[in-house]
């Protein structure tokens, strides 16, 4: 089926989960003090109402929509385009958007303005722009300020608190996610110099295995790489995403590494499908797998709770990129790739909101209990019963016990590893989802231990949002059919 | 003679380079990129590529001159030891960029002849801009689109530099280091009316000509800039409500014209070709004052506490 580039129907919309952040970001800005808390609420609010919309009209009509920016056909202009997989990311997005924002109303709201303040909740607007940027590019250097915006948003949140060690990490991260602008952007110039077209859907028709577009490919890979913190490119992140404050670790590990892995999956199997079955989908699940094993090895070494969780990020990154040489395949041919390209869209999702779930747990107990050494928790269970269900709920997804998103996400992956003859991933992710028991384990039973002298008790408040954000990872696994049949639509094959 | 001039070019640039890779002394490797950002202006004239030879020459060897002088600057004042990185990541380094170098070279020696372009389809639709720049085209119509997130990444860029300022700076100034030498205050004095007038003619002109918002925008800023060093002017305070709507003045507009291109043209960020050009320059003359405050605050740095300013 080839794709028209003409609005379609409900194409609208995804200019308004654009211009909404937009117009919130620079209101945010000018207001100042505390209305830029209630303008990014409103932001979000706004935010989850589209996603939805979006989602609907994409099941409804049954294909990607699209809109052409200024009426102007690619490859002059720049098209916008929401196909199955953007829709789903969307809606995950703006639920952990709103939950963070809930979360956080408590530790960025002070009357007067301050700088931490201010940079969070216009950060937050802007996330949610840049989010959705990547989410409905359709051009490949649209695409390329999304990173941007992506970047300058995700820096600063690392740094948020102004210690000198998150300055440290920041800049850190700043320089590989520079790296990887570089890498992308030379790909980009490459493709447009060889097809005078930077429109996905119109490259797609002009590439026919020309050198250009698989040295283009891998810089931008490779690129996209460094800014996912693959294994072995993952030094940048486990201090970046622990010493940040809770609600930014949330955000960067639930959201911002999955907006690049879904930038690969755009070039792997939008741009040029028939890469997935190349060697190169073999070395890209290879470093998967590394990951898994490398990251939840040292997950399970770590003494702070949230070092513990962003390692545990690494491994979980590991399994999306399983899915690359498992989907491969026409579309609709083998149901096995079907499933594992499923799989792999209910890994991220479940993974970002059971992500975002343990980081916010783990921001709660680091509260009551003045640390978040994993040894010094106990206790936390009585003082934040409902904080830590939620916790454990996370982590049940993330290590895949059914009915959990994340077993439903690993128990598709695996069918489809071994049906393809591949059982090689398959003995990974037993190996991984061990593993992530251990680590799970080590927290609870240390949060479930009766404490010497009892700590406070907790309020409630915030405890509900870090438990709605494990339900809805759970809830995932227990849907019918539906988000399945829609994570295929406007889907691509070779 | 033109291969002599573009052999002399390319000669240059390597050395120059190698001179900001490799020099031992780092604002000898500053001048030398700052060099190098000027030389590469130049060869982008050599390619007929004059907008992009305008940008490079006032971003890439202006303001990034600029920033790179200003870090220097600071880390001399903190006494900061200049740390080398080992010797086994710097040949790491050198054999990625080889890699890169070799791989890039043989596949554009490769690229199809005559290079497949846009120009014709650009030309044919050229007219319902109201234009006469392709390049003014591509970024204020055809590409609009990333023109105006470009905008919000400047403003995330600048909120992003002041976010780094110690809590008790938020509100203040920025740090501005006055130097009350006679040459300067006289420069300061007779160049920044003749570069004004510049900076917003490079804007004017670019509807038709080379030129455009950055470039203008990067004169601007170095006027203010120049007058703020010579103590003339003053940088403002981040909490003034007045220098937070000069930064979100272009973008703003630019974003509401775009919205009311659907009632006007059918079209978010689409103009009705009768007035198409008057809007681009209604989106335009807010973007210069938003692009050139936004550049000279990034230069000036993040806000520090009232006594130290």
């Amino acid at each position: 089926m080839t794709e028209l580039l003409s609005n379609t129907p409900g194409g609208t919309l995804l200019v308004f989960a654009l211009v909404v952040p937009a117009a919130g970001l620079m209101l945010a800005f000018l207001a100042g003090g505390r209305a830029a808390m209630r303008v990014a609420f409103a932001v979000v609010a706004v935010q989850l109402g589209l996603s939805i919309a979006i989602a609907r009209a994409v099941w409804d009509s049954g294909a990607a929509l699209i809109y052409l920016a200024g009426g102007w056909r690619p490859p002059l202009g720049i098209a916008l385009r929401a196909d199955g997989i953007s829709a789903a990311m969307m809606v995950m997005t703006a639920i952990v958007l709103a939950a963070v924002a809930l979360y956080a109303r408590t530790n960025f709201s002070a009357a007067t303005e301050r700088r931490a303040d201010l940079t969070f909740w216009c950060l937050l607007i802007a996330l949610s722009g840049a989010m959705n940027a990547v989410f409905l590019g359709n051009d490949l250097f649209n695409l390329y300020v999304a990173l941007e915006l992506l970047t300058f948003v995700a820096v600063p949140l690392v740094c948020l608190d102004g210690k000198p060690a998150t300055l440290q990490a920041a800049l850190r991260y700043l320089l590989f996610a520079l790296i990887g602008s570089v890498l992308y952007l030379l790909g980009v110039a490459l493709f447009y110099g060889a097809y005078a077209a930077l429109d996905i859907t119109l490259l797609r028709g002009r590439i026919h295995g020309e050198p250009a577009a698989y040295l283009a490919v891998a810089l931008m890979t490779a690129g996209l790489l460094a800014k996912t913190a693959l294994f072995p490119l993952h030094l940048w992140l486990p201090p970046a995403h622990a010493d940040a404050p809770p609600a930014a670790s949330a955000v960067l590990s639930a959201l911002v590494v999955k907006a690049k892995f879904f930038l690969i999956l755009r070039l792997w199997f939008a741009l040029m499908p028939t890469l997935a079955e190349g060697p190169g989908a073999d070395l890209l699940g290879a470093l998967g797998a590394g990951a898994i094993l490398f990251g939840s090895a040292l997950a399970l070494r770590q003494a702070r709770l949230k070092l513990l969780i962003a390692y545990s990020t690494l491994a979980q990154l590991g399994y999306l990129f399983l899915m690359i040489p498992l989907a491969t395949g026409p579309v609709n041919w083998l149901f096995w790739s079907a499933g594992a390209w499923t799989g792999g869209m209910f890994q991220a999702i479940a993974h970002g909101f059971a992500k975002a779930a343990m980081f916010l747990a783990a921001g709660l107990m680091a509260e009551v209990a003045g640390h978040d050494r994993i040894a010094g928790l106990a206790g936390i269970g009585r003082a934040l019963p409902v904080a830590t269900l939620g916790f454990a709920l996370g982590g049940l997804s993330l290590l895949g016990v059914p009915p959990s998103g994340g077993f439903l996400a690993k128990w598709l992956l695996l069918t489809a590893s071994i049906a393809e003859g591949q059982w090689w991933w398959a003995v990974v992710m037993l190996i991984g989802g061990a593993m992530a028991g251990g680590y799970i384990f080590r927290v609870l039973a240390n949060t479930l231990a009766d404490s010497p002298a009892p700590l406070p008790v907790a309020p409630r408040g915030r405890q509900y949002v870090v438990l709605a954000l494990a339900l809805c990872s759970l809830a995932l696994g227990l849907l019918p059919a539906g988000p399945s049949a829609l994570l295929q639509i406007g889907r691509v094959g070779p | 003679m033109s291969l002599g001039l573009d052999l002399l070019l390319a000669a240059l640039m390597l050395g120059l380079a190698g001179w900001t890779v490799l020099g031992r002394d780092m604002f000898a490797a500053i001048a030398a990129f700052i060099a190098y950002g000027l030389l590469l202006g130049i060869v982008w004239v050599r390619v007929g590529a004059l907008d992009v030879a305008l940008t490079e020459a006032a971003v890439g060897g202006g303001v990034t001159g600029g920033l790179l002088i200003a870090a220097w600057a600071r880390l001399r004042a903190t006494a900061m030891v200049e740390r080398k990185a080992g010797a086994g990541l710097a040949v790491l380094a050198a054999l990625a960029s080889l890699g890169v170098a070799v791989l890039l070279a043989a596949v554009v020696l490769h690229l199809p002849q005559p290079a497949p372009t846009l120009v014709p389809e650009a030309m044919a639709n050229l007219a319902p801009t109201g234009l006469g720049n392709p390049v003014s085209a591509t970024l204020m119509a055809w590409r609009a689109l990333d023109t105006l997130l470009e905008k919000l990444v400047l403003l995330l860029a600048l909120l992003g530099i002041w976010s780094v300022a110690p809590d008790a700076a938020w509100g203040a100034r920025p740090a501005a280091s006055v130097d009350r030498d006679g040459a300067l205050t006289f420069l300061a004095q007779f160049l920044p009316p003749v570069g004004v007038v510049v900076g917003i003619y490079t804007v004017w002109t670019s509807a038709d000509a080379p030129g455009g918002a950055f470039q203008g925008g990067t004169i601007l800023a170095a006027m203010w800039l120049l007058a703020v060093r010579a103590g003339l002017a003053d940088l403002p305070r981040v909490a003034s409500r007045w220098l937070r709507l000069a930064l979100v003045a272009g973008p703003a507009v630019f974003l509401a014209v775009g919205l009311a291109g659907f009632v006007l043209a059918g079209h978010f960020l689409a103009y009705p070709e009768a007035v198409a050009k008057p809007l681009i320059v209604l989106i335009e003359a807010p973007m210069i004052l938003s692009i050139g405050v936004s550049l000279a605050l990034m230069v000036a740095g993040p806000p520090v506490p009232k006594g130290d300013a």
